[in-house]
């Protein structure tokens, strides 16, 4: 690793391999670390034997739960907008190439003790109890409203409405095999370009000369780089914590009761169900998307974290899932950098929020993309398989 | 260039059924796996070739007969090998796997081992697994035995082939072979799949409501 790179990205969560396929396709000389021997980091899925030692110091999992290989389990709770910002991305790098989507069975919200269904169609918008009629004509034609004007203050409302639109049934995909399969999509490109890589690497040091960055320091080998882009985790001392989040992953028998056996769901218990400042988001996939075996389905609890009893906080949600055979309790910090990166050329990401989608982390690439880079993202469709054989083939 | 692209010796029929794979190379680093392909697909050799970069992704068709066809999708490691970070991700629904050592290096068959005990483990249960004992022209400098490593081959259920991508010895044999293997009546209904084909599940280039998944 004793060589000299444009860019050594650190940690690869999705932001981080995002920015470093963005940045090899650029035709910047990347190398990109991680202390795991798993790509991902925060945004990874484990299998079984993973969880169980990040989580029950190495205990082997039971046998009930079946084979190792039938599991892919996502550390955050997040999906991807049909018609968002990562959909964009994945498309112009075509890094779809590399995974598989499938759709998000249903929407639904808790209100008054029960679980509604988020109407899809207009069909279901008339059979919803969630509104009385004359509000469903109200909200038409405040929608109809939104749509023509789309001020930034309601992207996130006509997103979420082209985002239903787009597939139908939820706004929301989800890569077959778990969300770790983004990163290491990000990652082939990067490495297609010219990426090295490294996993299972101790990060010791950014090293610093007169307060600018000159390279990475993993026991006595120095790789040398004029910029570092980096999780919070590799650089402590520039990020501060502005929250915490509380995920619980649990194991369940079955679909949760009341939503219609849906194989996939997001469900929101609104804040003001529970007395609470923030929602309590809970998303669940299954074997349906390759992320447990038949008898299992996953589903991940979490909220930002309001008082010092953060388990009591989940409680509401943890209720509606009928029986757990398995829970896994994580109580993250949500880290922002201190500073923009400008002085030292180390660039940080921000942790995972505790929204449900990957919109805030798409704005975090752009802002990054253009820290590093000095200019806007543009994105370009990439070269076909075709055009990309031929180009090799001339080198 | 077009001129180079000439198939080796097997050209596609359209006729009859077509069945397409997914095969991914492994191996340790510079054991010859991207000039396998490189013969395979091109009938070329290059003896300065650098380490992978740009294309990762070749296809290849076979013509089994005059009623079946199949065509490789071959994924290269795009050098994510060599510090012992590919992505299982690469190997994900491969329907085949060609894992490639180099006969003048001994560690280099150790390494073929434990990618097929991580392809046992992690890939799917049907795969075709091959394993190339390649750089037989140098077999004035062979560090593993050919009844080792077929001793090998057979104990753990791979095919066997010792290759050269130089010469092109048993390149076509190799994967010829694998095609032969291959599960074809299993698949009643021949359709691609993985590589991004995303067979499963819905096109995000697509713009309409209709491309749902329907299994």
């Amino acid at each position: 690793m004793d060589e000299t790179y444009d860019v050594i990205v650190l940690g690869t969560g999705l932001t981080e391999c995002i920015l470093s396929g963005l940045l090899s396709v650029g035709g910047k000389k990347v190398l990109h670390m991680d202390r795991n021997d798993y790509y991902g980091g925060e945004s990874a899925s484990l299998s079984l034997t993973q969880l169980f030692k990040k989580f029950r110091d190495g205990a082997a999992p039971p046998a009930t739960l079946g084979k190792e290989r039938d599991y892919n389990i996502d550390l955050i709770p997040k999906f991807m907008m049909a018609n968002g910002g990562l959909v964009k991305i994945l498309t112009h790098t075509d890094v779809t190439r590399y995974l598989e989507f499938k759709q998000i069975a249903g929407s639904f919200v808790y209100r008054d003790g029960k679980i509604a269904k988020v109407p899809a169609t207009e069909m279901e918008a008339l059979n919803s109890p969630l509104m009385g009629l004359l509000e469903k004509r109200r909200l038409k034609k405040f929608l109809d409203y939104l749509k023509e004007l789309a001020y930034k203050t309601t992207e996130r409302i006509v997103l979420y409405m082209s985002s239903m639109a787009r597939w139908g049934k939820s706004p929301y995909l989800y890569p077959l095999y778990g969300l770790g399969e983004l990163p290491q999509g990000f990652a082939r490109l990067s490495a297609i370009y010219g990426g090295t890589y490294m996993l299972d690497k101790k990060v010791d040091e950014i090293v610093y000369e007169d307060g600018k960055v000159i390279g990475v320091r993993s026991g006595d080998e120095i790789a040398k780089c004029s910029q570092v882009i980096c999780d919070p985790s590799y650089a402590p001392g520039k990020a501060r914590k502005v929250a915490r989040v509380i995920r619980a992953i649990c194991l369940l028998k079955g679909p949760i009761p009341n939503t219609d056996n849906a194989d996939s769901l997001q469900l929101i218990i609104p804040q003001n169900q529970v007395n609470r400042s923030n929602d309590i988001y809970i998303a669940s996939v299954s074997a349906s998307h390759n992320v447990c075996d038949k008898n299992h389905q996953l589903a991940i609890v979490s909220t930002i974290v309001e008082t010092d009893k953060p388990e009591l906080e989940i409680q509401p949600g943890l209720a509606l899932l009928g029986p757990i055979t398995e829970k896994f309790i994580q109580i993250a910090d949500i880290c922002e950098p201190t500073d923009s990166g400008e002085v030292d050329q180390v660039f940080l990401s921000k942790s995972y929020d505790a929204t449900s989608h990957f919109e805030t982390v798409c704005d975090d690439v752009e802002n990054i993309y253009k820290r590093v880079t000095g200019h806007e993202l543009v994105l370009k469709q990439r070269p076909s398989q075709q055009e990309e054989q031929d180009m090799a083939a001339h080198q | 260039m077009s001129s180079s692209r000439q198939a080796p010796a097997h050209q596609p029929q359209p006729a009859g059924k077509l069945f397409q794979f997914k095969l991914v190379l492994l191996g340790e680093s510079a054991v010859g796996k991207s000039s396998l392909v490189l013969r395979f697909v091109k009938d070329q050799f290059d003896d300065y070739r650098e380490s992978t970069i740009g294309a990762a992704f070749l296809t290849q068709t076979i013509c089994l007969d005059d009623a079946t066809t199949v065509k490789f999708e071959i994924w290269d490691t795009a050098g994510q090998e060599r510090y012992k970070s590919l992505a299982p991700m690469y190997y994900r629904n491969a329907n085949c796997a060609v894992v490639v050592y180099d006969i003048t290096q001994s560690s280099s068959l150790d390494k073929a081992k434990s990618w097929v005990k991580e392809l046992q483990r992690q890939a799917d249960p049907n795969i075709v697994i091959a394993l190339a004992g390649n750089k037989n022209d140098l077999s004035a400098r062979r560090a593993i035995a050919t009844e080792d490593a077929q001793a090998y081959a057979d104990e753990a259920g791979l095919l066997f082939f010792e290759t050269s991508a130089k010469t092109a010895a048993n390149v076509n044999e190799l994967f010829t072979s694998i095609a032969k293997k291959l599960p074809l009546d299993m698949l009643a209904n021949p359709r691609p799949r993985g590589a991004g084909l995303n067979t499963r599940g819905i096109d995000l280039n697509r713009e309409n409501r209709e491309a749902g998944c329907a299994c």
